[in-house]
């Protein structure tokens, strides 16, 4: 049999990434009496969610009673701009508190009250203190505890193991196919479900916090299968990453450090956010440092500090600051915590922030402000899918996390990604799993598909070309950086789809030298088909959307338009080609619109 | 050092063997040991194979020997070595190579599925768990681990006999047990284990793996040492065994 050739697997459900919404949908889909596999692309436990630092959004109340899911839903519907779908952020504020708890019934040990509850921090947009969190570095202590409980389930994990190609059977999935890294020896999957969760695809950039995972792998695979792709104009630039020295710039500096009572300066030592708050924003954000800075303590009588206004806000006003010239000598802005808390509690609080600033940049940030700016972090847009199932347009095909679109709208606010993560992995495990059962009978993989499949991912070494991937990857990083950043122009926009025209062309002449066994050149070269796919999908979108809102900030069109709050973007793949309509918003019952318009 | 040639020895090669080649290549302003790799594996190696992901420290995936000492490529600023010095770097010695500097770290994972589970206490009656900073400061020093098996590539029990390795779970699992013994809510108990299958015996406290960890955890102090104590306790101590009569848990 042809299909033989390959190592094959049978499971009810693949999931396809091993961060926090794929470890949790892989434990949910097992739960649910599932065969179900793990496959990822590094080794277990260091998907992106280990670099989460803040912690995880959700309502507890157990600093501010008063905080609920209504207060929480009304904060990340106004932090994505309204374009967020409402259910998702819906179940998302409801259900992120049991998440929360669930993992301490795993093992995890987050930072406790004095009563010995679970502490929660401040961060931006969030109106009260509300991140579950251990220290600065929660995702760490996230993945751990969802990784071990996995290991205890006994789920069956396929680590460095890369999936390339989903495969349809009566256009329902039926299983999927790639190589392991290790051999090179290609690997096939058959199942009736697949989640994604693959985050995103921001090493497209160059100044990215991102790893080399995120390149865009799940909205490749889904797109190549003909689900839709929705809100991919939206790319969060992290207010906050480091600017110096050069070879760590991008590197994340996490918005704990505002949330603790760290303060963004210019170089006239001025705190330049008070300058720009957004009328959107004014009634709930304070007017001087003296109510900004007495907000930490008593958030009943003072406005939250503009220092912590949701990322687009604060990316952007970095951008311009340095545009003035009031930037610092390596093109930054300030970071100042040094000078308003002391030494024991910052070491304390940001243990690795601290770490990371002595070790990579010579900077004690107990005693010195740091130097810091935007950095490409967070992809909000990603795969359509169904608010409360994460069900893609492909049937069997679901979608979890930052590879999945929808919750955060034009904006996330930080610590709802590790809550998205939660929610929406166990959510997709479940779903999976019901979708599953109501498949009976085997899946049929089409095995002359799966042949001609593995002759694509061989041709890079056939090829007659002299393109070096590497050169290809670092050409798209600069263009993306350059045309398709913080701030954009049409004419940019274009020039940028001109380019990414080009480096599709230069990418089917790529060149790889050695062999199948461990190369990394052979797998940047096949990840460049998912970096073009993604940075395509972005810039097309990116022109549609001809006004600013949330990450998408465009010089032609600076003010939001009112025609545009009622869209989606969606992108899907016609004959070969992508193409995009605007597509309604779901409408908001009147219930929640009320708690939306709260202007405080 | 910007713009600076530099001349490193990478190890090329793979299971069946392999041996230093030599680049001279320009590293930047601030680079770390891993940046110099990622510059050689774009202009001169394509195919050079390195672990890495987050460059920060924090996922303890880029673990290797730098001129010999175990190191995380990551945190590895290329300032720290004098100007003109031969930098060697090599993949951890204690697991088989796969790769250049990739290894098969697998022995690690295949011990974490032996340790057993967290089993957590029942809840407080209004529903609650409540636990006080100062009872779980020691846990979460052990939770600070981002498993880059350092500890595991120093260790001489594995290092320079690989035959215990069956037998021995070495120190990142034992802080791992550690870590679940001293939970304030966990309620399994795995000290048996920890002197029979994890062969916590073998260890004799050179505190090589506390030197080695980027963590700074003390691992010898804080999680074998206490591990130790509460299997002689067990085995050895007949005060403590009448006590046990008491107490279903030596906790």
């Amino acid at each position: 049999m042809a299909a033989e050739k390959y190592e094959t697997h049978e499971y009810d459900v693949i999931v396809i990434g091993a961060g926090g919404a794929g470890l949790r949908a892989a434990v949910e889909a097992s739960a649910q009496g599932c065969r179900t596999a793990l496959v990822c692309k590094s080794l277990l436990g260091k998907a992106h969610t280990v670099m989460a630092e803040g912690g995880i959004a959700a309502a507890m109340g157990n600093v501010y009673p008063e905080d609920n899911w209504k207060v929480h839903f009304r904060d990340t519907m106004r932090g994505g701009k309204l374009l967020n779908n409402w259910r998702m952020a819906q179940i998302h504020a409801q259900e992120a508190p049991d998440r929360v708890l669930e993992l301490e019934e795993w093992g995890a040990l987050f930072d406790r009250t004095k009563e010995g509850l679970i502490l929660q921090r401040d961060f931006g947009g969030h109106r009260y203190a509300r991140l579950a969190h251990v220290g600065d570095r929660t995702g760490l202590e996230m993945i751990r505890t969802l990784q071990q409980h996995a290991v205890h389930r006994g789920i069956d994990v396929y680590m460095e193991c890369n999936l390339q190609r989903l495969l349809l059977d009566s256009g329902r999935i039926s299983g999927a196919f790639g190589y392991w890294r290790e051999s090179g020896k290609f690997i096939l999957f058959k199942c009736k479900a697949a989640v994604l969760a693959t985050g995103g695809g921001g090493k497209a950039w160059k100044v990215t916090s991102n790893s080399w995972e995120y390149t865009g792998d799940g909205v490749t695979l889904a797109l190549d299968v003909g689900a839709d792709l929705m809100d991919m104009e939206f790319i969060q630039f992290h207010p906050t990453g480091m600017v110096w020295p050069p070879s760590v710039r991008g590197i994340l500096v996490t918005e704990g450090v505002r949330g603790d009572g760290g303060t963004l300066k210019n170089n006239k030592n001025e705190r330049f956010m008070f300058n720009y708050i957004p009328e959107f924003f004014r009634a709930e954000t304070a007017e001087t440092e003296k109510e900004a800075d007495a907000w930490y303590e008593d958030k009943r009588n003072n406005r939250r500090t503009p220092d912590l206004l949701p990322r687009d806000e604060v990316a952007r006003a970095i951008n311009s600051e340095v545009k003035a010239g009031r930037g610092t000598p390596h093109g930054g802005v300030f970071l100042d915590i040094a000078s308003r808390r002391p030494g024991d509690y910052i070491q304390r609080r940001l243990p690795s922030m601290y770490h990371q600033f002595k070790e990579l940049a010579d900077v004690d940030i107990t005693k010195d402000p740091m130097e810091v700016g935007p950095t490409c972090h967070y992809a909000m847009g990603g795969v359509r899918v169904d608010a409360d199932s994460t069900a893609t347009t492909v049937p069997g095909l679901f979608a979890a996390g930052e590879v999945a679109a929808g919750l955060h709208g034009a904006n996330r606010l930080g610590g709802n990604s590790l809550s998205d993560l939660l929610v929406f992995g166990r959510r997709a495990g479940l779903y999976a799993a019901e979708y599953v059962r109501n498949q009976p009978g085997s899946v049929k993989v089409d095995n002359e598909q799966v042949d001609s499949y593995a002759k694509e991912l061989l041709a890079p070494f056939d090829s007659k070309g002299g393109e070096n991937p590497y050169t290809v990857h670092s050409e798209l990083q600069d263009c993306m950086q350059d045309l398709v950043g913080i701030i954009r122009t049409e004419a940019e926009l274009r020039k940028a789809l001109v380019v990414i025209g080009q480096l599709k062309e230069r990418s089917l002449k790529l060149r790889v030298e050695g062999n199948r066994h461990y190369n990394p050149g052979w797998h940047l070269a096949l990840d460049l088909h998912s970096l073009l796919t993604f940075a395509e999908a972005a810039t097309i979108a990116a022109i549609e959307r001809k006004e600013s809102r949330g990450g998408h900030t465009r010089d032609d069109y600076p003010n939001t338009d009112a025609r545009f709050a009622k869209v989606n973007i969606v992108v899907r793949r016609n004959d070969g080609t992508l193409s995009i309509t605007q597509e309604p918003l779901p409408e908001m019952p009147d219930e929640l619109k009320t708690l939306v318009e709260e202007k405080k | 050092m910007a713009g600076q040639q530099v001349h490193m020895r990478v190890w090329r090669g793979d299971a069946s063997g392999g041996d230093f080649k030599d680049y001279r290549i320009a590293a930047g302003e601030g680079m770390v040991v891993l940046d110099v790799i990622h510059a050689i594996q774009a202009q001169q190696a394509n195919d050079l194979a390195v672990r890495w992901n987050c460059k920060a420290g924090k996922c303890g995936s880029c673990s290797a020997e730098v001129n010999g000492k175990p190191r995380l490529m990551c945190m590895t600023r290329m300032n720290t070595f004098e100007p003109g010095e031969t930098i060697t770097v090599s993949p951890m010695k204690t697991f088989p190579i796969i790769k250049d500097l990739v290894t098969d770290v697998s022995y690690n994972f295949e011990k974490a599925k032996q340790v057993p589970a967290f089993r957590p206490k029942p809840k407080e009656p209004d529903g609650t768990r409540r636990m006080f900073q100062e009872d779980i400061d020691r846990v979460q020093e052990f939770h600070k681990c981002i498993e880059c098996f350092l500890c595991q590539n120093v260790c001489h029990v594995i290092r320079d006999h690989k035959e215990n390795k069956p037998s021995f779970a070495g120190p990142r699992l034992f802080v791992r047990y550690a870590a679940l013994e001293m939970h304030p809510l966990d309620s399994n108990d795995r000290v048996d284990l920890v002197k029979q299958k994890a062969g916590i015996g073998f260890c004799n406290i050179t505190k090589c793996c506390t030197e080695v960890c980027p963590e700074h955890i003390h691992i010898t102090d804080n999680a074998i040492i206490p591990l130790k104590e509460r299997v002689v306790d067990r085995y050895f101590d007949p005060l403590a065994k009448v006590l046990k009569l008491f107490s279903s848990k030596n906790k």
